[in-house]
């Protein structure tokens, strides 16, 4: 069983990983984009996006998905931070998974932009990456982990 | 100008603690190289041809004596005595060590500046006016806007990872100065019929490999939703913008591939999403913004007898007189003038600045200019309030230092990268080609009769130089492992923006001077009356100045 960090905490996966060669997948298990499509049934399902695969096909659905995972080809490609925001600003409420190649540097931006959950490819470097989460403790801009931009949180002491 | 308060503060010193651990990290081998280049480009730092080389952050080129002063002292401590003003406003040293740089951030911090995205695929410093606040030609002061996208931008959890890097520039003024339609996003602040200022945003303006002006987005926005529509091109552009080839990545090339008006579409069907929500400006937060550049505490002077003794100061004394007449600039206030520092004296590299110079000009700022001062993008300095009183004193103390050099706007203010000297992308050199022109033309009653005339000098397809906008540009090209040296005319970064013609076949470094030559002397023999030499060439076109200077050439 693969581990990963969920709600700041380094856990097991519970899922089974994705396989593209099938067509059914199992329950409780991961498809892709094509298969995902397939399934009649998409409650409790999970499904994971490429980067080029929006997250539009998954709109009218949110309510039943349990999980996506953004998976980042390379840590560079940012096409999955907006991605994730695009999702949780639709509505999407279930786990919201970063897969692939990101880094550790990188955790808390995917953090803000809705992610509560990170597969990193290297596993052994999980409990050392928790403290990444806790890089920054203010933010200027609106995201989904704080809704409201510093402008309309300030509150005037110092001037 | 804006002073930060405990949270500016504090996200400033967070992301310096991030990058001290990035960096050992680093050091420690747990971070690969291909891993820690984009952390250390998005806090200023290049590996370069010689040395690392750290960008720092200078807000739409404003700073203050107590930052001047830091930079100087930095420059010892850290560099080797000197820095280096970018194109885009920004400071750079050229010789800092890697592992050096956790301590020079925490030291910018002490006075509220930082190395934050001034390099990396992500959106870069914001740029303006160099006389913003101050010019007789102004709307309304964009740095408050320049301010709120800077904060915006900071740290921007979307697009850390952009196809590649995003330029912002904002102008508020009839004139241009801040080169709007050659940036990813071009804002103007502009009337609308009702008189009502808002912004007027371009998209798709860029330099480089594929140089374009930028197209109209929208027309007019009101200025609340600034972000909003902000954040709705960045989407945009985050999804949809090439990742395949880094030459196509620019979102020039995307809203070139969508057309401006799919474009258009894709931006506001994301913006509907967005629009009126919690980023939308509320009028406290405008009013916040603004109030830092509510501009110094003038004093109420008599313009006109300033003037007139001004002009009595100038008859006696015409080398001073000179001066004024090229290096300074009518002030929206009264009996108070603009006074443009050239870094551009002949043997210096341009925008070269020594740590003295630094210290002088934060001694000067203090005596003469509410201890303020701006760097351009034409790599130069300004002093953006002094009483024209006190402008003769000012004067004595540069020419002291030898920063009178009168050359502003003029063929010798030339706008130069750092080039092959430097810069591990160049393909050539720029910084002697810059000089040799330079000494070539040192008759400055020469130079003056030629008019204002913008020659801008890259060492490479990046464009750092602005070669394409220059009204004479100068691109270094390599053939076959020898430096050589290509020539564009007619490009111009004003309103009336236009990309440069490419003369013809590029020429050798120790022909340079000859070929700007027989280029100048086309012009003075074609041009007539008073037209300059951007209006002469859009006049007779590009054959004659090719006839010319290659016939000489064979």
């Amino acid at each position: 069983m693969s581990r990963l960090i969920k709600q700041g905490l380094v856990t097991d996966d519970t899922w089974l990983p994705l396989n593209p060669d099938i067509a059914i997948p199992a329950p409780r298990q991961i498809c892709n984009l094509e298969q995902w499509l397939q399934i009649a049934d998409k409650n409790g399902s999970a499904v994971q996006l490429e980067s080029g695969q929006e997250p539009a096909p998954l709109f009218d659905f949110l309510e039943q998905i349990q999980l996506v995972v953004i998976h980042f080809p390379v840590f560079t490609d940012g096409r999955g931070f907006s991605y994730a925001r695009d999702l949780r600003e639709h509505g999407y409420c279930g786990e919201l998974r970063a897969g692939g190649h990101f880094i550790r540097d990188q955790l808390t931006y995917l953090r803000r932009c809705g992610f509560d959950a990170f597969q990193l490819a290297d596993e052994s470097g999980l409990e050392d990456a928790l403290a990444s989460l806790g890089d920054f403790s203010e933010h200027y801009q609106a995201a989904i982990d704080q809704p409201l931009p510093l402008f309309r949180r300030r509150t005037r002491t110092t001037r | 100008m804006y002073v930060y308060d405990q949270y500016d503060q504090k996200i400033i010193d967070e992301r310096v603690a991030q990058y001290r651990d990035q960096t050992d990290r680093f050091l420690a081998g747990k971070i690969t190289e291909e891993e820690f280049r984009p952390l250390r480009l998005q806090n200023g730092l290049y590996v370069q041809r010689l040395a690392p080389m750290l960008r720092i952050a200078v807000p739409y080129g404003l700073m203050n004596s107590k930052q001047l002063r830091k930079l100087a002292e930095i420059s010892r401590t850290y560099d080797k005595g000197y820095a280096h003003i970018s194109t885009r406003q920004n400071v750079q040293l050229n010789w800092p060590r890697l592992a050096d740089v956790p301590d020079i951030l925490a030291e910018l911090a002490t006075v509220q500046m930082h190395a934050i995205q001034t390099s990396g695929n992500c959106i870069r410093n914001t740029t303006t006016d160099q006389f913003a606040g101050v010019a007789c030609d102004e709307l309304e002061d964009p740095r408050p806007y320049c301010e709120i996208i800077r904060q915006w931008s900071t740290l921007h959890p979307e697009f850390a990872f952009l196809p590649r890097k995003f330029k912002i520039a904002v102008c508020g003024s009839t004139q241009d100065r801040a080169a709007i339609h050659h940036h990813d996003i071009g804002i103007e602040l502009l009337a609308n019929n009702r008189g009502e200022i808002g912004l007027k945003i371009l998209v798709g303006g860029g330099l480089g490999r594929t140089p374009a002006i930028g197209s109209v987005v929208c027309e007019w926005l009101d200025k609340k939703h600034l972000l909003t529509y902000l954040e709705a091109i960045l989407r945009v552009y985050n999804k949809h913008g090439r990742r395949d080839n880094k030459y196509k990545a620019r979102i020039k090339i995307l809203v070139k591939a969508m057309g401006v008006d799919a474009f258009r579409d894709a931006v506001e069907h994301e913006w509907r999403a967005l629009r009126d929500g919690p980023s939308t400006l509320t009028d406290e937060e405008l009013m916040r913004a603004r109030a830092f550049f509510d501009g110094p505490d003038y004093q109420e002077l008599d313009g006109i007898v300033a003037s007139a003794e001004l002009d009595a100061q100038c008859t006696r004394d015409p080398i001073f007189g000179n001066w004024v007449k090229r290096n300074t600039q009518v002030h929206r206030v009264p009996g108070y003038r603009i006074v443009t520092i050239s870094l551009k004296a002949t043997g210096f590299a341009p925008g070269d600045v020594t740590a003295e110079q630094l210290e002088l000009l934060a001694e000067l700022s203090d005596a003469y200019a509410f201890g303020e001062a701006r760097s351009t993008h034409q790599q130069n300095m300004v002093l953006g309030d002094v009483q024209i009183a006190r402008l003769y004193a000012l004067w004595q103390q540069l020419q002291a230092a030898r920063l009178a050099t009168p050359n502003i706007g003029y063929l010798t203010d030339i706008i130069c990268c750092p080039g092959g000297d430097y810069c591990s992308l160049a393909n050539a050199k720029s910084l002697p080609v810059a000089e040799a022109i330079q000494m070539r033309f040192d008759d400055l009653d020469y130079v003056y009769d030629l008019g204002p005339i913008e020659l801008n000098i890259s060492g490479c397809m990046n464009a750092c130089g602005h070669h394409h906008i220059g009204h004479i540009g100068i691109l270094g090209v390599d053939k076959k492992g020898q430096e050589y040296y290509q020539v564009c005319l007619g490009g111009s970064q004003s309103k009336d923006a236009s990309i440069g013609n490419i003369l013809g076949p590029s020429f050798k470094q120790e022909d340079m001077p000859d070929v700007i030559d027989n280029i100048l002397t086309t012009y003075v023999t074609l041009r007539e009356e008073e037209e300059s030499f951007l209006e002469t060439y859009r006049r007779v076109g590009i054959d004659p100045f090719k006839e010319r200077v290659y016939v000489q050439a064979d």
